[in-house]
């Protein structure tokens, strides 16, 4: 009988429900969600195929609840994931947090639509990327997943879930309206050719066990609850005993850890997918959504005879810091389009360290952005005079209105 | 405070060792604190329930109270402020073998978490929640809490506090918990009895225990000290069991009922969530329909 877990086949499908799907096939048994527009499939089907699997959902009370939930159902042992939208994302912060500092893998995906507040609840934005990287107090690390299609809201999913078990942190599906709301074709694959990755657990009697000492690669074994390990876990600062400690030295130690376990494997985490690299002049880095858009402006520039290239954030955080330098420092210009008025952009001038100009092409919200823009933005860069080693304008990146082409 | 650890290597084992993390006394309590009481009648229960203390998991919040976490021998969590509730539901779903304690204070359980509070009860998770209700907020040196008493001074409230408490144990029998029971940190046997009678209940079971806070809301009212505010639980709790908890409020001016007020059966979310995903799928049923799903057995 063929795995009910794991829909082997290939489907017409929404990215929602892809996301579903990949959850499943990654072993996630537990959801914990609150209705929001546009993530509400995400739980609406989840109900459905958890009911089938003998997995458990749960409608909550709020978002607050659910990520607490999540977080509760990932110590007992089960892969865990939540599902929502801004307002939703930002009630989510309190307990994102906890997750962080307590080390507790599970996965939440933020199907991004317009805001500030209830916003554009319809319509696609891409306005939390920041949120997604500092919305919780305080200093940590954190692994996001941007998909930009109902093939990647699968993919990225199952990898969402490794990365969580790997890494012992919430990883965040940056995925948006458009992504979660668009069907396409999505090729769910046979259970052997999906990589499944599961917590490492400890293999020391319960009187060694120190939940938070590191092995070589700085994650600590992870005992769930019930295993005999009598184990404390708290949101304080703690050592690696897992006991409070009210002092800088305990501090400093665990907020290094929590950040050299990701920062210090970011080349295992981060990736990128490139088109045209090798001679491109001029770089669009683009990501979700708008990667798309930047595919088509990529295509018709080079149709054009620009020779333009493409890089695809699969990860934005973390953001691939050297990529950027190396790509930075041969191309004429980066090009990066967004849904926002401009937050991984910031990133991205960071990482080009003024090494050559970074465009930005805006979109506030509520439609994506069209490839036109993007293809201004790249023959705008290509007859501009701004030459390599001349030292560009320290800043700001130079704003491009999104006015589109007639 | 070395010599204090000598002497203790000294002593004879205490009754409750096996399930204290003795390494991380001293505590945090303040002296007259209440809630070194409870947790001693917490874990004489948790050693009369009889349950494998390696399926007891302990959720607290953030608060005095919730500190008990962090000195008990067994798997415990302390997460964020209000949402123990939620991360018990959680944790209690995901293993359904575990025995889930949640301790909290009143301002964690009932004020930033009651709206978990509500739900947990309706759905009826099959939890115990545990209310140190010092009718402040402790930690942060006493601000008026939703257990304050109409006119009691804080630091919030100088001049009287001008909210109307909530009934607790009201509140959650009117969410639907299958057990709710009133003590205070003098009832200690009756206290742990019915910590370990609530710890036999499937399904949403809840104890608030009205505890002395002289350092925090003490001294600046008139219940003074800790013996003095024991004293005064002594002279005003009358004991009623079984009545309606709507009958029994906290009420310092005339009686304080303690008692066990609620102790019913009703099918937990687990026994309904089970019977619900063998449902079929659309076979709508009649509103106000009767169906009684299967009790799990265990």
């Amino acid at each position: 009988m063929a795995d009910k877990a794991i829909l082997t086949g290939t489907y017409f499908m929404n990215g929602d429900y892809a996301c579903c799907e990949g959850a499943l096939a990654a072993g996630c048994r537990f959801f914990a969600g609150y209705p929001i527009t546009p993530a509400t499939e995400i739980a609406e089907r989840m109900s459905r195929r958890l009911a089938e699997l003998d997995g458990i959902f749960i409608q909550m009370e709020d978002e607050l609840a659910s990520m607490a939930a999540i977080l509760g159902a990932s110590w007992g042992g089960v892969k865990a994931m939540t599902s929502t939208s801004g307002p939703g994302f930002s009630l989510m912060m309190e307990n994102i947090g906890l997750g962080i500092c307590t080390e507790t893998p599970c996965v939440v995906c933020n199907v991004q639509r317009a805001g500030p507040s209830t916003g554009l609840p319809t319509l696609v934005g891409q306005g939390d990327m920041m949120q997604a990287r500092w919305g919780s107090h305080g200093h940590y690390e954190i692994i996001a997943l941007a998909p930009s299609s109902p093939q990647e809201m699968f993919d990225f999913t199952v990898r969402a879930f490794n990365l969580s078990e790997q890494y012992r942190t919430p990883v965040i599906i940056m995925a948006d309206e458009v992504v979660g709301h668009m069907t396409e074709r999505v090729v769910i694959p046979r259970k052997e050719e999906i990589e499944v990755v599961a917590r490492r657990k400890p293999d020391v009697p319960p009187g060694d066990y120190l939940p938070y000492r590191p092995d070589k690669d700085g994650i600590a074994p992870m005992a769930n609850c019930g295993d005999g390990y009598r184990i404390h876990i708290t949101g304080l600062t703690h050592n690696e005993r897992g006991y409070p400690g009210m002092d800088a030295e305990t501090q400093g130690q665990m907020v290094n850890r929590l950040i050299q376990k990701i920062a210090g494997n970011r080349d295992k985490i981060e990736q990128t997918n490139t088109m045209y690299l090798d001679d491109a002049e001029i770089v669009v880095v683009a990501y979700g959504i708008s990667a798309r858009s930047a595919k088509y402006a990529v295509y018709e520039a080079r149709a054009g005879g620009i020779r333009a290239g493409l890089i695809k954030l699969d990860t934005v955080w973390p953001f691939p810091e050297t990529l950027i330098r190396d790509i930075a420092v041969r191309v004429r210009a980066l090009i990066m389009p967004e849904i926002n008025a401009g937050q991984m952009v910031l990133e991205l001038e960071r990482c080009a360290g003024g090494a050559c100009p970074v465009h930005l092409v805006s979109h506030l919200g509520g439609s994506v952005i069209h490839p036109d823009a993007i293809l201004d933005a790249i023959e705008n860069a290509g007859r501009s005079k701004v030459m390599k080693n001349k030292k560009p304008p320290v800043g700001r990146a130079s704003r491009l209105s999104h006015k589109r082409r007639r | 405070m070395k010599a204090n650890r000598k002497n203790r290597e000294k002593l004879p084992p205490h009754p409750m060792d096996s399930l204290l993390r003795s390494e991380r006394l001293p505590h945090i309590w303040c002296p007259g604190c209440g809630i070194g009481t409870v947790f001693g009648s917490i874990m004489a229960a948790i050693q009369k329930s009889g349950y494998n203390l390696d399926k007891i998991a302990v959720v607290s919040g953030i608060g005095c109270t919730a500190r008990m976490a962090g000195y008990i021998r067994l798997d415990s969590f302390h997460t964020t402020h209000g949402r123990a509730i939620p991360f018990a539901t959680g944790l209690k779903l995901a293993k359904p073998e575990t025995k889930v304690l949640v301790i909290s204070g009143d301002g964690d359980l009932l004020a930033i978490g009651g709206n978990h509070f509500i739900h947990a009860a309706r759905r009826n998770i099959d939890i115990t929640v545990i209310c140190v209700n010092n009718l402040t907020y402790g930690m942060t040196g006493g601000q008026s809490a939703p257990s304050t008493p109409f006119g009691a001074r804080t630091t919030t409230s100088i001049t009287g506090c001008p909210e109307e408490p909530f009934n607790f144990c009201y509140l959650a029998s009117a969410c639907g918990a299958v057990y709710v029971a009133r003590w205070t940190s003098l009832h200690i046997r009756r206290l742990t009895n019915s910590i370990t009678e609530a710890m036999q209940k499937r399904g949403f079971s809840f104890i608030e225990i009205l505890t002395p806070c002289p350092t925090s809301f003490g001294r600046r009212n008139k219940t003074g000290n800790a013996l003095e505010t024991l004293k005064f639980y002594h002279e005003r709790t009358v004991s009623r069991n079984d009545i309606d908890p709507k009958e029994a409020p906290v009420d310092f001016g005339s009686k304080i009922v303690v008692g066990k007020f609620v102790d019913m059966e009703r099918p937990t979310f687990m026994d309904n969530y089970q019977y619900m995903c063998k449902n079929q799928v659309g076979n709508r049923p009649a509103l106000g329909e009767t169906i009684t799903p299967e009790r799990q057995v265990t």
